[in-house]
This record gives structure tokens, C-alpha cells and sequence, in this order.
């Protein structure tokens, strides 16, 4: 997935980095088991915990959201928002659930794995 | 929710998405407006995050997993559109696809019903027909195939147990149907069978039973098995017809059982509908049960566990040596040959219907290339927008999805279209061919559907991914550059034209060769002299059964009587009685020798033999050369002279002088003397004239004569006061086989014009396509010349040689296919030399005549443009631009 995500308050040359395949899904999914939310907040919410190091882009977000509720890993319905205007909230399906669980484990094994390697001395390795 | 239910609520699905999106926005501009910044300038922003909002869209429905369904409609779509656009394009396109699918089906339809489907009986792979054959010199090659004799075929039986089971068929018998119950009294066509014929070929009777061993013995009671089509037709489909007696001949005949509807019989020595089966053993005389050397059965045999094909023919071939060692006669053949039934059956029609097909696929060919030869310059018109929609970013991949779509939807309509002309191709096609075998159950099928759905693929294929290859070449730049100012435009692409015009002529030419070949051969048929003039004569066919007439007396005097009454006909100019009359048929022949040259153990020599009356000769007009006629005292006993014919006195009197010389015949033993030569006759209309015996039909066992009226009106018109008569002397008595000399040759033609015909037709058809398509390239070329042909003008060049110019241009994929098509008909035509008459398949002429015909076409197709182009007004073409 071409997905990349925006760091604020770098220069512009430096601040697109690819995103690992699946990480953008993966941080969809963990802030939507928060309980039913639209796009807009999801994008909001993702910039904020990550202190807005992270700006998802709309190009990014909404075919991501789209696939993922495609592959039956999130549902939706629509609702008023706080704004009383109606929006598109989504839901992690039990298959969503699983699917997170499975995701994240992998990912934090994955980036000790990494982490160990990178920072392991020429000895250790 | 599937995609498939995503695609129909896709108007739905679209809204929703534009709604979240434009939820996100707005959420976006109001947290900027409540961060202070002016509601303008924060939508401005806003949209400047967000970028192209309808390629998010884009995204989200390639994720969706219904784009590629959602496009190829929309792709449709648009091609339906540019297709509306251009109405003549696309009736041209459609029409000239659609008679290249029509034919392609309508002729696969017959070659599938005919050539490849199997024969309606149990195992039918396993059934094989076998022959005798004679490899010594001296035998007519007309026939590799001729029938078995009574006694090879018992032998044959013998030796093959337990590799294989066999029936023995003699279809050439007719019985006399008497007049009962009001119905007229009727000749049919019938046939001797062994009893385990019907088993053998697994066939179960639709009514009552088959024969059974017990019929099938000399003294055994009358028993008959009729066809399913005799049946209804004299009998109404009666089933109380079961164990009724029926008289054949004017004695009775228990009806035991009827044949499946579907039952049929044919091999390439009987064509013939069967009306009637009777058992072997108790109609065969018992002379000829014995007999090795009067060949009247054909055999057809089952393959029995796990032998093959050569293995039953060798053992056979060892037995026939055999026999030919203790029968050493000239009249027992020497060796065997067979071949599968289906082949059997099919024989005479395989060659003819293959090339047929060919000939079909040749003009889709040359219908796709045309049609893809109109989509390239369709594309190539639109060479800048595809390059600015190149330059945009448009894939590749999809400017060949949009002319794949275009030919999807010419195929699909085309094929539709052809599928309609194919059935009705069909229904003609078994309306003018009631003489193929197995015609009554063409119809389309499954199988041929799936042809068509894939004539159909191979033709969107074809046409669409050659017009997309010619277009995805396209460089962006040097297009846009094309199209503005460089003026030797689209050079290239219609490059890619010529190839194809190249491939398209030279098609044409092996069609245009085999056209003139077959037409050749046609025509070489219809000029063949009979021996006799064919016009006003009529002929009809009497036959007395022997019941009835058991002394030779008794026929006599009833031909004597019938032939005398039909002369005093008025407006009859002459009649005359004959066993077969010239181009009606084999007739029957004898192995002769000439008395005088020695001893009766000398070889003879076979000829064909003939009764006749003394006035035949006259009414039919055969020339008497030398000598006389018979006498009408010339009867009976005294029925011992014979007439020959040139070809005859030529062979057996080689320097001398035939009249008084005396002919025996090696089989019967009979002598008869030479009163005179006639000129000759054919027997089959491509057939060569053989030596032929006339002989009394007063007296020499004749109880079946064919009446010959000539008159100088149209002869067809006696064929009532001839019923009449014959009725009057005996209201029992059928006539058969009525018909002119002219019809019946005709009929022997017909498949010699069918073929000619539509191949002729299919050539012409390719002939317009190609002509059409050099046309379409020329003019294109000049329509992208016009700026240049301008400049030319004006910088003073004659009109004249800007003509020959362009010409030139334009001829040589033409003169470069003329030679290629040449070429390849000459390998071509060798495969279709069997269905040729006196013609040479590299016939020099036609070759000529064909390469002169497609150059005039070829110089009058391109004429047009090239002298549009020396018209052009060299101020108008520059301000074209």
C-alpha cells in the first residue's frame, strides 16, 4: 500500500516516509476498537497521540477505511455526529477484533526484533 | 455486502462516499474557522490538503473491489457511444463481420451434423464398411471400392470370428407396393439384410421387432421391416400395420417391425432412402448366394475386442488371395479395402465441405482485418487526443481496453446478427442439399453455439488487439507533432495497414483460384456431351413384378403393347424402351470376349450392358455408325444380337471389322452377334464413356424398362398420358424415377454448381472487402497527405505524375498479396483436386485470369484517392491546418 503519512514540523524534502505495509490499517483498526467513530475523527485522533508527528492524509484514509470494511474487518452506519450533522461511523467487526489482536502482537514483536538488531552491538550480532 | 450486490447499489454507494467526504471537509474547514481563521480562506486551505477530492473517490472504488466491472462498463459504454457516432462505420463493420460468423457457422453447423458426429448406432466407432478392390491392371480406377460377392463375404464371416462380427447389406432392390386400400400402387427402394445386421449396429425397432435368425432362411415365411418414414407416409403411422401382410411384388410380406425415425443407411456406394428391409437368405436367389463373381452386397462389420482396423483388413486380404488362387475368373477381385463407416458415409462430402468451411474462414479473416483495418484508422484520426491522454497520465492499458471494448461490442452485435444469417444459411443449406447423407438432423446445437461464442472471441481478439497494437506504439511527442505540422503523417500506422492489406489480397487470390477452379469445373460438367441431346426427353420407369409376369412371354408382349400405345401419344416424336438410359446410373455390366479371337478360357473384357428396343436408339438419339438396329422380330429366343457401342468396337475389335463377329458372355455363357455400332454414352456425367452392349429388351430377362419420350415440346407433359397408359394395361403396376434427361443431369451437378456457387460467392465477397480495404488505406494516406500533396502542387508538380505517384503507393501491398496469394494457391488448390472435374488444378488461365482481375480491381480501388489527391486545391489544403 502506497499509504504515507505526513510528519509535521519537518522540512517538506524529509517529512513523507512510507509507512510499512499494513501499519496504516493496523493504526486505523486500534483507534477505532475505541468504540464507533467517523473518518474526520479518526484522522484527528491519530494525529493527536501521535503528538502530531503523524497527519493522515485523506487520500490515504478513506480508501484505507474502504478496504478494510470490504474485508469485513469493519463495519459502519450512520449516525448525527457531535455537529448533529450525519457521518459515516465505523465499528470493528469480532472478525476486526481478532484481526487487531493478531496485527498487533506481530507489530511489537516485529519492531523488538527490529529494535534489538539495530541497536545490538557488533559482537551480539 | 458482495460485490456484486456493491455494483447494483452503486448509485447509492457513490452518494454515501461523497457524503463522508464532504463531512470530512466541512469538519476541517470548521475546526480552521474555530482556530480563528476566516471561513474563505479556510476552505481554501482545506482544499488544498485535501487535494483532487474525485481521486480520493477513484481510490476508494478501486478499493472497493468493483472497478474493474464498473469500468469495463463505462468502457462499453463509451464504445457504444463512439460507435453511434460513426452509424456507417459501424452498419459496415457489423454487416461484413456478421456474414463472415453466418457463414462460418452455418458451414460448421453442417460439417459437425455431417462430418463429426457420430452415426446414430450403438458403439459407432467400431463399425467399419469393407470392400472388395482390384489392384491388377486393366481394372477402371473410377473405384477403389466395389462390392463383395456372395462368397468372399461367407469366407470373410469364417476367417474373421472373433475378431470381428459382420452383416451383409444388398441395398439395390425395389419391390412393386400393389394398390391396396385405395392407395396407388408404388415402386420403393428396399434392401436385402442379414439378420444381425439391425443387432449389430445396435438399432431397436420403434414398433414390433427386427428379424430374427428364423427369418432369415430360404424357406423361412415372407417377413418385411419397413422405415419409420414409409411408414407414415403410405402406412399414417399406423401401429396396428404390426403383423398385417403388405404385397411386395404380388406376393405377401408380414410387416414384423418399423425402424427408429432416426434410423438411416448410406455409404458411398447407396445413397438412397430405404423404404423397406427383407431378409437376405429368402430373397436371394440361391445362384447368387454361391457366387464369387457377381458382387452385389456391401459389408459392414464391428470391430470385436481390441482388434484394430489393419489387423481384420490383412486377414481379410490373406483370405481374398485365397480365393482369387482357387476362382482365378477376371470377375473375382483380388483384394480388400475398407474403411470406417462414418468415412463410408460421409464419402464424396468431406473434401467438398472441409474446403467449404475453409473458404468461410477465409472471408472472417478477411472480415476482421477489414474491421480492424477501420478501427486503426478510427485510432489513428484520433491520434492526438490518445496522446494528450497519454501525456495526462492515461494508461496504456486502457487505451487498448477501449478498442477491445469497440470490437467486443462489433463482434458481440455481429455475431448476433450472424447467428440469425447462419440459421437461416442453414435451413437453405439443407433445403438445396437433399442429397448429403444425415441432412435431415442438421440443426444447431450447443456445440455449435459454442463455435459461434468463440468465432465471436477470436474475431473482438483479433480486430481489437490489432487496432490496439497499432496505437499503443504511439510515441506522445512525435504524435502531437504528427498531427500539427509534419506532413508524411501516420506513415507509420498505415504501415501496419499494408501488412494486413498484403495478408487480405493474398487470401482473396486462394479464394478467387479456387472459385475459378471450381467454376472451371463446373462448367466443364455442364458441357459434357451425354452422347445424346438432353433436351425434351422424358423418362420413366416401369417394372413388372415376377409374380405376376413369370414368363419372359408375358413381359414382352406388356412392353410391346405399352411402347406402341405411348408412340401413338400426339406430339410425341419418338419413344423407345431402355434398361438405364444414358447419365442415370451404372445400369449393370458383363464381362464379354469376342468369340473369334480364340479360346473360352481367354480374359474378357467388362462392358456395360444395356436393353433396349428397337426404337430406343432413334428416341434417344444415338447415332447408328455402321451396320443396323435390331428388328422387331428380334425377340425372345431369336434375342441374340447385340449392338456396341464406338468405344466398344474399339476395344474388342481394335482393326477390324465388328458386324458378324460374335461376343460371349463369360458369365452366363450366352453368345449374341454384332449387327451394327452406335456412338457412345456416358453413364455418369463425369464419368468417361465406357464400352457398352445394347442387347434386345424383348427377351433377355428384362422385367424392368425405363420408357424414353422425346418430343418437340416440353416432355415433362407426358409424363401423365404415360401413367395413364401403363395404368390402363395394369392398374397394379407404379411408375417410378420420372423424370427429363435434363433434370437428372442436373441433379448429377448439382454439387458440382453448390460448390462452385458459394465459393464463388465467398471470393467475391473477399474480392469487395479487399478492394474496399485498399481503398480505405489509400484514401486515408492522402487525407494525411493533403498538406504535403499541397505544397507539392503548388511548387508546380503535374497533376499526372502526383496520380501515378499515389498509385503506386497504393499497389504494392496489392501486387505484394497477388504474389503471395499465388504462391500459396499453388500448394492450396492440390487439396481440393478431388472435387475438380477435367480441370488441372494449376490451371494457368485461371491463375492468369485471377491475378488480371484483382489488378484491375486494385487500380480502380485506388484511382478514387489518387485522383481526389490531384484535385486537392493546394490553397484550401494549406489553410487546413
Amino acid at each position: 500500500m502506497d499509504v504515507y503519512v505526513e510528519a509535521k514540523g519537518r522540512k517538506k524534502t524529509e517529512d513523507k516516509f512510507d509507512l510499512p505495509q499494513g501499519t496504516l490499517d493496523l493504526l486505523i483498526m486500534r483507534v477505532v476498537s475505541l468504540g464507533p467513530i467517523h473518518g474526520y475523527a479518526i484522522a484527528q485522533r491519530i494525529q493527536q497521540v501521535s503528538r502530531e508527528a503523524l497527519q493522515v492524509q485523506q487520500g490515504s484514509l478513506y480508501p484505507a477505511l474502504h478496504r478494510l470494511e470490504y474485508k469485513k474487518l469493519l463495519s459502519s452506519h450512520w449516525k448525527p455526529s457531535e455537529t448533529g450533522r450525519e457521518a459515516k461511523f465505523y465499528e470493528l467487526t469480532a472478525k476486526g477484533r481478532a484481526h487487531l489482536k493478531i496485527e498487533s502482537e506481530n507489530w511489537t514483536r516485529l519492531t523488538d526484533v527490529v529494535g534489538l538488531i539495530l541497536k545490538g552491538t557488533v559482537e551480539g550480532l | 455486502m458482495s460485490w456484486l450486490r456493491r455494483l447494483f447499489t452503486h448509485k447509492q454507494l457513490e452518494s454515501e462516499l461523497d457524503r463522508e467526504l464532504r463531512f470530512h471537509f466541512e469538519s476541517q474547514v470548521a475546526d480552521k474557522v474555530r482556530s480563528g481563521i476566516a471561513e474563505g480562506e479556510a476552505r481554501r486551505l482545506t482544499r488544498l490538503e485535501f487535494g483532487g477530492i474525485e481521486q480520493i473517490k477513484e481510490v476508494c472504488r478501486e478499493r472497493r473491489g468493483t472497478l474493474w466491472l464498473e469500468s469495463i462498463a463505462r468502457d462499453l459504454r463509451y464504445g457504444v457511444r463512439t460507435l453511434r457516432r460513426t452509424p456507417g462505420f459501424t452498419a459496415i463493420a457489423v454487416v461484413v463481420m456478421a456474414l463472415g460468423i453466418g457463414a462460418n457457422v452455418a458451414l460448421f453447423t453442417v460439417v459437425r451434423n455431417i462430418l463429426l458426429k457420430p452415426l446414430p448406432y450403438h458403439d459407432a466407432g467400431r463399425l467399419v464398411s469393407i470392400y472388395e478392390r482390384d489392384l491388377r491392371p486393366g481394372h477402371p480406377e473410377w473405384s477403389p471400392y466395389l462390392p463383395v460377392d456372395a462368397g468372399s463375404a461367407k469366407e470373410w464371416q469364417q476367417a474373421a470370428q472373433g475378431m470381428a462380427e459382420m452383416a451383409f447389406v444388398s441395398p439395390w432392390q425395389q419391390y412393386n407396393v400393389s394398390a391396396e386400400g385405395g392407395k396407388l400402387p408404388e415402386r420403393i427402394d428396399a434392401a436385402w439384410c442379414s439378420w444381425n445386421f439391425f443387432p449389430l449396429l445396435g438399432v431397436e425397432p420403434a414398433l414390433g421387432r427386427v428379424f430374427s435368425a428364423d427369418d432369415d432362411r430360404p424357406d423361412a415365411a415372407a417377413t418385411v421391416v419397413l422405415s419409420y418414414s414409409f411408414w407414415k407416409q403410405r402406412y399414417g403411422g399406423d401401429p396396428a400395420i404390426i403383423g398385417k401382410s403388405i404385397w411386395l411384388n404380388s406376393s405377401p410380406y408380414a410387416v414384423i417391425g418399423v425402424l427408429p425415425r432416426q434410423f438411416f443407411y448410406s455409404t458411398k456406394m447407396w445413397d438412397t432412402h430405404i423404404q423397406a428391409w427383407t431378409p437376405l437368405m429368402r430373397e436371394a436367389p440361391g445362384s447368387l448366394l454361391a457366387n464369387y463373381e457377381d458382387h452385389e452386397f456391401l459389408v459392414t462389420a464391428r470391430l470385436l475386442n481390441g482388434t484394430t482396423f489393419p489387423v481384420l483388413i490383412d486377414r481379410l486380404r490373406a483370405v481374398q488371395k485365397r480365393i482369387v488362387a482357387a476362382h482365378p475368373k477376371p470377375a473375382v477381385h483380388d483384394s480388400v479395402a475398407g474403411m470406417p463407416m462414418l468415412d463410408d458415409v460421409v464419402w464424396g462430402y468431406k473434401t467438398p465441405l472441409y474446403a467449404l468451411l475453409a473458404a468461410t474462414g477465409c472471408v472472417l479473416l478477411i472480415a476482421c482485418m477489414n474491421v480492424a483495418g477501420l478501427l486503426i484508422a478510427r485510432t489513428a484520426a484520433r491520434a492526438r487526443e490518445q496522446a494528450i491522454r497519454n501525456a495526462l497520465g492515461g494508461g496504456r492499458l486502457r487505451l487498448i481496453r477501449e478498442r477491445l471494448a469497440e470490437s467486443t461490442i462489433l463482434s458481440v452485435s455481429s455475431g448476433l446478427l450472424g447467428l440469425a444469417l447462419a440459421w437461416i444459411g442453414v435451413r437453405w443449406l439443407v433445403h438445396a442439399r437433399q442429397d448429403m447423407p444425415r441432412v435431415e438432423n442438421i440443426h444447431i446445437d450447443g456445440v455449435v453455439l459454442s463455435f459461434a461464442a468463440g468465432a465471436i472471441v477470436l474475431c473482438t481478439l483479433f480486430a481489437g488487439l490489432i487496432a490496439a497494437a497499432s496505437s499503443v506504439n504511439t510515441r506522445i511527442l512525435s504524435a502531437l507533432h504528427e498531427s500539427s505540422r509534419t506532413h508524411t503523417g501516420g506513415r507509420a500506422k498505415a504501415g501496419f495497414r499494408r501488412a494486413l492489406l498484403v495478408a487480405q489480397v493474398g487470401v482473396t487470390v486462394v479464394l478467387l483460384v479456387g472459385a475459378g477452379l471450381l467454376l472451371r469445373s463446373y462448367e466443364r460438367l455442364c458441357g459434357v456431351d451425354l452422347g445424346v441431346p438432353v433436351d425434351n426427353v422424358l423418362t420413366m420407369r416401369v417394372s413388372l413384378p415376377v409374380v405376376q409376369y413369370s414368363k419372359p412371354e408375358q413381359c414382352v408382349e406388356f412392353f410391346e403393347e405399352l411402347i406402341a400405345r405411348v408412340r401413338a401419344l400426339p406430339g410425341v416424336n419418338a419413344a423407345g424402351l431402355v434398361s438405364t438410359p444414358p447419365g442415370e446410373g451404372w445400369g449393370g455390366d458383363d464381362v464379354m470376349s469376342v468369340v473369334e479371337h480364340g479360346s473360352p478360357n481367354q480374359q474378357g473384357t467388362d462392358m456395360m450392358v444395356r436393353g433396349a428396343d428397337p426404337g430406343y436408339f432413334r428416341a434417344i438419339g444415338i447415332p447408328l455408325l455402321s451396320g443396323r438396329v435390331f428388328r422387331g422380330d428380334e425377340r425372345l429366343q431369336r434375342a441374340n444380337v447385340a449392338v456396341i457401342s464406338q468405344a466398344a468396337a474399339r476395344v474388342f475389335f481394335p482393326h477390324e471389322n465388328p458386324i458378324g463377329k460374335h461376343l460371349r458372355d463369360d458369365f452366363s455363357g450366352q453368345v449374341v452377334e454384332v449387327v451394327g455400332v452406335v456412338g457412345d454414352t456416358r453413364w455418369y456425367p463425369s464419368a468417361l464413356p465406357q464400352p457398352t452392349l445394347y442387347w434386345p429388351i424383348y427377351g433377355n430377362d428384362y422385367s424392368v424398362a425405363t420408357i424414353v419420350v422425346r418430343s418437340t415440346r416440353d416432355a415433362a407433359s407426358f409424363a401423365l398420358p404415360v401413367e395413364k397408359i401403363v395404368a390402363d394395361l395394369n392398374p397394379n403396376l407404379p411408375v417410378s424415377d420420372v423424370m427429363t434427361l435434363r433434370e437428372s443431369l442436373h441433379s448429377t451437378n448439382l454439387s458440382y454448381e453448390f460448390n462452385a456457387v458459394l465459393v464463388l460467392t465467398f471470393a467475391f465477397i473477399a474480392l469487395v472487402l479487399a478492394a474496399a480495404g485498399l481503398y480505405g488505406v489509400l484514401a486515408y494516406l492522402v487525407t494525411q497527405r493533403t498538406t504535403e500533396i499541397g505544397i507539392r502542387i503548388a511548387l508546380g508538380a503535374q497533376r499526372r505524375r502526383l496520380i501515378a505517384l499515389i498509385l503506386t503507393d497504393g499497389l504494392w501491398p496489392a501486387l505484394l498479396g497477388l504474389a503471395v496469394g499465388l504462391v500459396a494457391s499453388g500448394t492450396i488448390v492440390r487439396l481440393i483436386a478431388s472435387m475438380l472435374y477435367d480441370t488441372q488444378p494449376l490451371n494457368v488461365a485461371i491463375f492468369a485470369t485471377v491475378a488480371g482481375v484483382l489488378m484491375l480491381i486494385a487500380v480502380v480501388a485506388c484511382l478514387v484517392p489518387a485522383w481526389r489527391a490531384s484535385r486537392i486545391d493546394p490553397l484550401q489544403a494549406l489553410r487546413m491546418e
